[in-house]
């Protein structure tokens, strides 16, 4: 995701000087191509990234469009008041690149696990909160945040996602994506995630139950009016994402169903509940151990929806 | 513009004003009320009917919690009228404890949480030197806010950038929130940790308005490293029981106490 989303912005600096890209002394190699391009456009500016946003929101004062890139939390909650008092308060254009999202740089500990970020930046004023779930999106997203004037926040994988949606792809500011519309379950994923959610899908297809899978790109604004649709058609809203439930998109769904009015479906939080990881892997590994591998999605959505269909037994999955 | 005229009336309009508002600082803004009256009456480039010129200068005040001065000195140099002054911290007021932008001509930079204001500074010069624009940028801090480590990751930046076309005042009244900044968090010695860090440095006497103005009519030669004026001044300047004491930081001038600060400030008027 880093590198599509370093392609994308240098296709936008080539065309628009007031781009600039700072960065807390991170991305090693992965920006280089930048650099080499638009020295001017770029500037690290050390490690110091409360220094870096406030120099952000005093660039973009002066009419820069300003990206600001580190990895895990360091973007965010490091210099978080920087980001609400002068950025948001500001309505200054700054997005906000955290590369590593989740359990992305596993191994390397809780330091490194970006996990609430999407409730905070969430929480912010202004603040549009954006999680691609693919190449795909992350394109359409890093784009969106440029032609979007204002607070950003980019919620982007380390490397290696894969390209899940085929075909092309339209997308506008708080749309969510539907891969596969029908269903008497919906799944609603976030972020990197998305990969496991269509494998998920298609175990609980060939467990008989069908569920349709919708990648919610956007945070905030969130997509109310598919919750709201999704809401009267199925049996089950189930959320994945890679972050805790609280707050994210777990949290965000959760919240917009209870102002809806009229009978609802129960939803289903996937993600991490309370606690820090302290188990040593890489995302997969720590995925898995937190229920957020393919299988473990396709169990708990199973049980989740076997409650009313006792008949699934007989498939085999334990309770 | 007589700046020691307008530095009265900034002090009068902070009695006035931390009066009417019940709130607090007043000592705050007495300290850097010459340094205010000295940058808006003399220094700054500036269109009061143009707040968003390009080519103004850019003042941000970092100590938000003295915006009640900013807020007088820009009243009296025509940015809006004298007469929202007196709503000040009032129900529905525009004109908030710690200074905002919003609804406000002229406030550059709305501040009030301690250590944001030179960053957004430095940003600011530095597209002003990647554009090749000739504004200056002036941040006014406090003593106190100088503990905070965000002020020198932008101390390290604005030097290793020359941005020659910043410059940081800092309100040096050697009282913070709790006590005395030497017994609290000690700063010395203070002007050689800005010399180390790069950037030129100037000590003068903040309520001197002759040494205001020659120190701060800065236009450094691009390549220059950013000046820090470090200004020593008085915390509660000008009101004699106010001086030097941690209680005006936060009491709200009332009754007897309101009266007796007027009236010293009108003594100076007829002097």
């Amino acid at each position: 995701m880093r590198d599509a989303f370093i392609r994308v912005l240098m296709e936008i600096a080539r065309q628009d000087k007031r781009i600039m890209l700072l960065t807390a002394d991170l991305g090693f190699g992965v920006l280089n191509p930048f650099i080499e391009a638009f020295t001017e456009q770029y500037l690290n500016v050390g490690v110091a990234e409360q220094n870096m946003t406030g120099v952000a929101t005093g660039l973009a004062l002066e009419g820069k469009i300003v990206f600001t890139y580190s990895i895990g939390n360091f973007p965010t909650l490091r210099c978080l008041e920087q980001i609400r008092n002068d950025v948001c308060y500001h309505d200054a254009n700054v997005k906000i690149v955290c590369i590593g999202g989740g359990f992305c740089y596993g191994p390397l500990g809780i330091s490194h696990h970006a996990t609430e970020d999407l409730a905070i930046m969430r929480a912010l004023p202004g603040m549009r909160v954006m999680a691609p779930g693919d190449l795909a999106e992350t394109r359409l997203i890093t784009r969106i945040a440029y032609e979007t004037s204002g607070p950003c926040y980019l919620r982007l994988g380390r490397g290696g996602e894969a390209q899940i949606h085929q075909d092309a792809l339209n997308l506008s500011l708080g749309q969510g994506i539907s891969l596969f519309p029908e269903g008497e379950v919906a799944l609603l994923s976030t972020g990197g995630i998305l990969g496991n959610a269509v494998g998920a899908r298609e175990r609980l297809e060939a467990w008989g139950v069908k569920a349709s899978l919708h990648s919610i790109p956007f945070l905030k604004p969130l997509d109310r009016s598919l919750i709201e649709m999704l809401s009267q058609t199925v049996r089950l809203m189930a959320t994945i994402e890679e972050h805790s439930i609280i707050g994210g998109l777990g949290g965000a769904v959760a919240e917009a169903l209870a102002e809806m009015p009229g009978p609802k479906p129960p939803l289903l939080r996937i993600g991490l509940r309370e606690g820090f990881s302290c188990e040593v892997g890489d995302q997969e590994y720590l995925r898995k151990i937190y229920g957020l591998s393919t299988d473990s999605i396709a169990q708990r959505v199973y049980k989740a929806i076997s409650k009313k269909n006792p008949e699934a037994k007989i498939y085999g999955v334990s309770n | 513009m007589d700046t020691r005229k307008l530095a009265l009336k900034i002090r009068r309009h902070a009695i006035l004003m931390t009066n009417q508002g019940k709130s607090s600082h007043v000592a705050s803004i007495l300290s850097m009320a010459d340094i205010v009256a000295v940058l808006y009456g003399h220094i700054l480039r500036k269109r009061p009917d143009e707040p968003r010129w390009p080519e103004r200068d850019r003042f941000i005040l970092s100590k938000g919690h003295a915006g009640a001065g900013v807020y007088a000195a820009l009243a009296e140099t025509g940015y809006f009228p004298v007469d929202w002054l007196p709503r000040h911290c009032a129900q529905g007021s525009k004109l908030c404890g710690h200074v905002s932008h919003i609804g406000i001509p002229g406030v550059e930079l709305s501040t009030g949480s301690l250590g944001h204001g030179l960053s957004v500074g430095a940003g600011m010069a530095y597209a002003g030197k990647l554009d090749n624009k000739n504004y200056r940028v002036f941040v006014l801090m406090s003593d106190g806010e100088c503990d905070e480590g965000s002020n020198w990751e932008a101390i390290l930046f604005a030097a290793h950038h020359r941005l020659a076309n910043l410059v940081a005042v800092v309100d040096y009244n050697k009282i913070q929130s709790l006590g005395p900044v030497e017994e609290i968090l000690g700063l010395e010695p203070f002007a050689a940790k800005w010399q180390s860090f790069g950037w030129q440095v100037k000590e003068i006497d903040g309520h001197d308005h002759d040494q205001l103005m020659a120190s701060l009519d800065i236009r450094s030669e691009p390549g220059s490293p950013p000046t820090c004026v470090i200004a020593h001044t008085i915390k509660g300047k000008g009101v004699s029981f106010m001086e030097k004491s941690v209680l005006w930081h936060y009491r709200s001038p009332q009754g007897e106490e309101f009266q007796a600060a007027l009236a010293e400030l009108e003594d100076v008027i007829f002097a």
